[in-house]
């Protein structure tokens, strides 16, 4: 998987882009710990329901960190994910989330993807009568658009689009077809790195990318994500089983129990979840 | 739901911010009294000065009118039409049949130039190059205000003209051709409309001509508590081609307008008649108040051998719309298409589809019909393809897509097919989709504004359509639908 990241950031300086999220990077003084995203005292419920689902939770994720979430069914994982990205389903009650500074919960959805956050889905949603090409360019050019740079050339964009396709072993008829429409559970998830991959973001998400996935298709997808690791790009994974953590390794392993973040260590604290489950970490927690 | 209530409050805002044609003309206008007799019938056909046989004819199809009760099969709900509370005829005093656009009401003028249709021929002239030049019937209540080209189209032999003035100057050729496609009393709204037509389009392309020019009607309806009854007629003679774009619109207001109009098309042997529609009624308000019924007949007689009629059509407006075009295949090789988007929004109803007939040998056809379904709308494809025993050899294909936009909002596919002769072979493909709340999160997730995300989406839906259009058309219609979908989700 050499030449992930260069190629996309050839692209980029093909187009005449200097990202305006990667800024930063052109400082000397780039440290290790400048923090990408954080997170303080969240506090969020269902809309239009009492059901309260983050109580008041901690999160940092530095610069260029692989962070790992694991935690049991319904501890509020998805649904950080949702409210990071801006879903609308969610109130917050309480708290802030800061990416690179800026306060993300004044942003749209939109402006959030603009500004360099990307959900890669659990399920991710069909889009009937679109083709997946017309179907990227348009969003790239729209991230481009708020940015405020140019649009991108036709032929930058099918090079960009089929070297990245290439290396996640997409098919060009697949590119031709409606985005997600009748794809298996396999596709949809290549589909989702490839867009990542496109779109470059800073902070990405991963959301249960291993659930539903055989071993290849795992292997493929966490190969696609390792290649897009960078020092100016953070990811959240987020997961139920210590499995995904085989393929992308975390720097950080965060446990989630009732909407909070109740323990953080490296990557050896996924191996001993494996073991004793995550009943410690229960109501009680 | 933040969301949904955005939606709701958008789809609310929609007939006040969105409908631009829905100003008034304020005109001094002539006018009979409300309601619906015989001497309705006689007065409008003194108006507009018909010889004797018109008049008998309009007083039989009125007499049979009386007979017969209004259709219910559709699916479409309104509440009963008092049709004496209704005007018959309305026209402008100022100017009455005017003899050039200079005796026109400047008013008139005004409204179409706002409606972004010049009546000039001068001002149509400057900057369109002669292949893109579109000769225009405009259509203002019950009377045809002007006809442009008129001399250079019958240079190439072509009759365009209103239909009241063909009754004057071409009686054979309306006496030879009227209700033979469309009989009088063919449905309830057809049978009114023989009786009571004021204005529409006739056309006539002679034998082998290809029409030089697009020609267009423009129909608006201005007066209050007004039916309009739209009648047109073209024909095309052996081997000649044409091509005619109506376009509708009507001001807001709060009381339903009535639009009742007969299109007949006949096609000689090897002719062809393309026509295409963009409806844009008002189409009420939010709560359903207001907009236009537009229960029309509209029906194409591919009469010789290897004719062609195509249907195209973009309707976005009305409060209710009832039509079906269709082609009646009666010339063998002939063949008949129809293309539609129709796109419905707020409280609008859509009960509207096509029929292919097939009875010569070896006739084709294609049904492509797209319904975009947003708001609280309902629209229905209704559809019938059909061959006769004798119709050897028919061949149809058709494709209807619906989408749905929201969740308040309704989709019904219901085709009927009727094949007679088992060498016939139809083809119906069928698909709904939706664009729901959490695909617009994942359109926005990935940088795309809401508009962003539907234009695409509806887009890639109706592009096979809007292909059919006339180019200058097509733009026209794209940002028609774009508007009508504003504010349709959350």
């Amino acid at each position: 998987m050499v030449g992930f990241v260069p190629t996309i950031h050839v692209f980029l300086s093909n187009a005449q882009v200097v990202d305006a999220r990667h800024r930063a990077e052109h400082d000397a003084a780039e440290h290790w710990t400048r923090t990408m995203l954080e997170i303080r005292n969240l506090v969020v419920k269902i809309a239009d329901e009492d059901k309260q689902i983050l109580n008041g939770l901690n999160l940092t994720v530095n610069d260029g960190e692989v962070a790992a979430i694991m935690g049991p069914n319904g501890s509020g994982k998805s649904t950080l994910s949702y409210v990071i990205a801006g879903k609308e389903d969610y109130e917050v009650l309480d708290g802030e989330i800061l990416l690179n500074g800026e306060n993300v919960l004044e942003m749209e959805a939109d402006q959030r993807a603009a500004a360099g956050i990307f959900l890669a889905f659990q399920y991710p949603l069909e889009i009937p009568g679109v083709a997946t090409m017309t179907f990227l360019k348009a969003a790239m050019n729209a991230q481009r658009k708020a940015r405020g740079e140019d649009e991108l050339l036709t032929p930058d964009f099918i090079k960009a689009v089929n070297s990245a396709a290439d290396k996640l072993g997409i098919a060009k008829d697949m590119l031709r077809r409606p985005l997600n429409v009748g794809f298996s559970g396999g596709e949809k998830k290549r589909m989702e790195i490839l867009q990542m991959a496109l779109l470059s973001p800073s902070m990405c998400i991963l959301d249960e990318t291993d659930s539903g996935l055989d071993i290849d298709a795992l292997r493929i997808v966490a190969e696609g994500v390792n290649a897009l690791r960078a020092k100016n790009r953070s990811f959240l994974v987020i997961t139920h089983y210590q499995r995904l953590l085989d393929h992308i390794v975390p720097d950080t392993v965060h446990v989630m129990s009732n909407g909070r973040i109740v323990k953080t260590g490296g990557k050896e604290l996924a191996l001993e979840l494996e073991k004793s489950g995550y009943a410690s970490y229960g109501e009680a927690a | 739901m933040a969301a949904v209530q955005e939606t709701i409050d958008q789809v609310k805002s929609i007939d006040v911010t969105e409908y631009k044609y829905g100003f008034v003309t304020e005109l001094e206008v002539e006018k009979p009294a409300k309601g619906l007799t015989e001497d309705t019938v006689r007065y409008i056909s003194a108006r507009k000065n018909e010889p004797e046989w018109m008049l008998e004819w309009r007083l039989d199809a009125f007499r049979r009118w009386k007979t017969m009760t209004e259709p219910t099969w559709s699916r479409v709900n309104y509440p009963p039409i008092d049709y004496q509370d209704l005007y018959y005829y309305a026209a402008p005093k100022k100017g009455a049949s005017p003899k050039s656009l200079d005796e026109v009401d400047p008013a008139i003028v005004a409204t179409y130039e706002k409606l972004g249709i010049p009546l000039r021929e001068q001002e149509i002239l400057a900057g369109v190059a002669p292949e893109n030049r579109v000769a225009v019937d405009a259509v203002f209540d019950s009377v045809s205000v002007v006809t442009t080209f008129k001399e250079e189209l019958a240079k190439a032999g072509v009759i365009f003209c209103s239909i009241s003035e063909a009754i004057q100057e071409h009686p054979e050729l309306v006496k030879k051709y009227l209700a033979t496609v469309v009989p009088v009393t063919d449905n309830y709204f057809a049978t009114l409309n023989s009786a009571v037509f004021t204005d529409g389009s006739f056309v006539y392309v002679p034998k082998g001509v290809r029409c030089p020019m697009e020609l267009s009607t423009y129909f608006r309806i201005n007066e209050q508590n007004t039916g309009q009854f739209e009648r047109t007629l073209i024909i095309a003679d052996e081997g000649a081609y044409v091509s005619y774009l109506e376009g509708c619109t009507a001001p807001k207001r709060d009381e339903n307008q009535l639009h009742a109009a007969v299109v007949e098309l006949i096609a000689l042997d090897d002719a062809e008649i393309k026509y295409s529609t963009v409806q844009n009624w008002f189409p009420g308000d939010a709560e359903g108040k207001g907009g236009i019924y537009n229960f029309v007949t509209k029906r194409g007689d591919c009469r010789g051998k290897n004719s062609k009629i195509s249907w195209t059509q973009v309707e976005t407006g009305s409060a209710i719309t009832w039509k079906y075009p269709s082609c009646i295949l009666r010339g063998d090789g002939s063949r008949g298409e129809f293309y539609s988007i129709a796109v419905s929004n707020g409280m609008q109803q859509v009960d509207s589809g096509t029929k292919m007939l097939h009875l010569g040998k070896n006739t084709t056809s294609k049904i492509i019909a797209k319904g975009i379904a947003a708001g609280k709308s309902d629209s229905t494809y209704r559809g019938m393809v059909s061959a006769h025993r004798k119709a050897t050899g028919a061949r149809n294909f058709t494709n209807c897509d619906s989408l749905l936009i929201g969740d308040q909002c309704g989709a019904h596919t219901i085709p009927y097919i009727e094949a007679k002769t088992a060498t016939a072979i139809f083809e119906h493909e069928a698909t709904t989709s939706k664009i729901g709340e959490d695909q617009l999160f994942y359109c926005l997730q990935r940088g795309l504004s809401e508009e962003e995300a539907v234009a695409l989406i509806v887009n890639g839906f109706v592009k096979e359509v809007l292909q059919q259009l006339p180019m200058e058309f097509a733009v026209e219609a794209q940002k028609l639908i774009t508007i009508s979908l504003e504010g349709s989700v959350g």
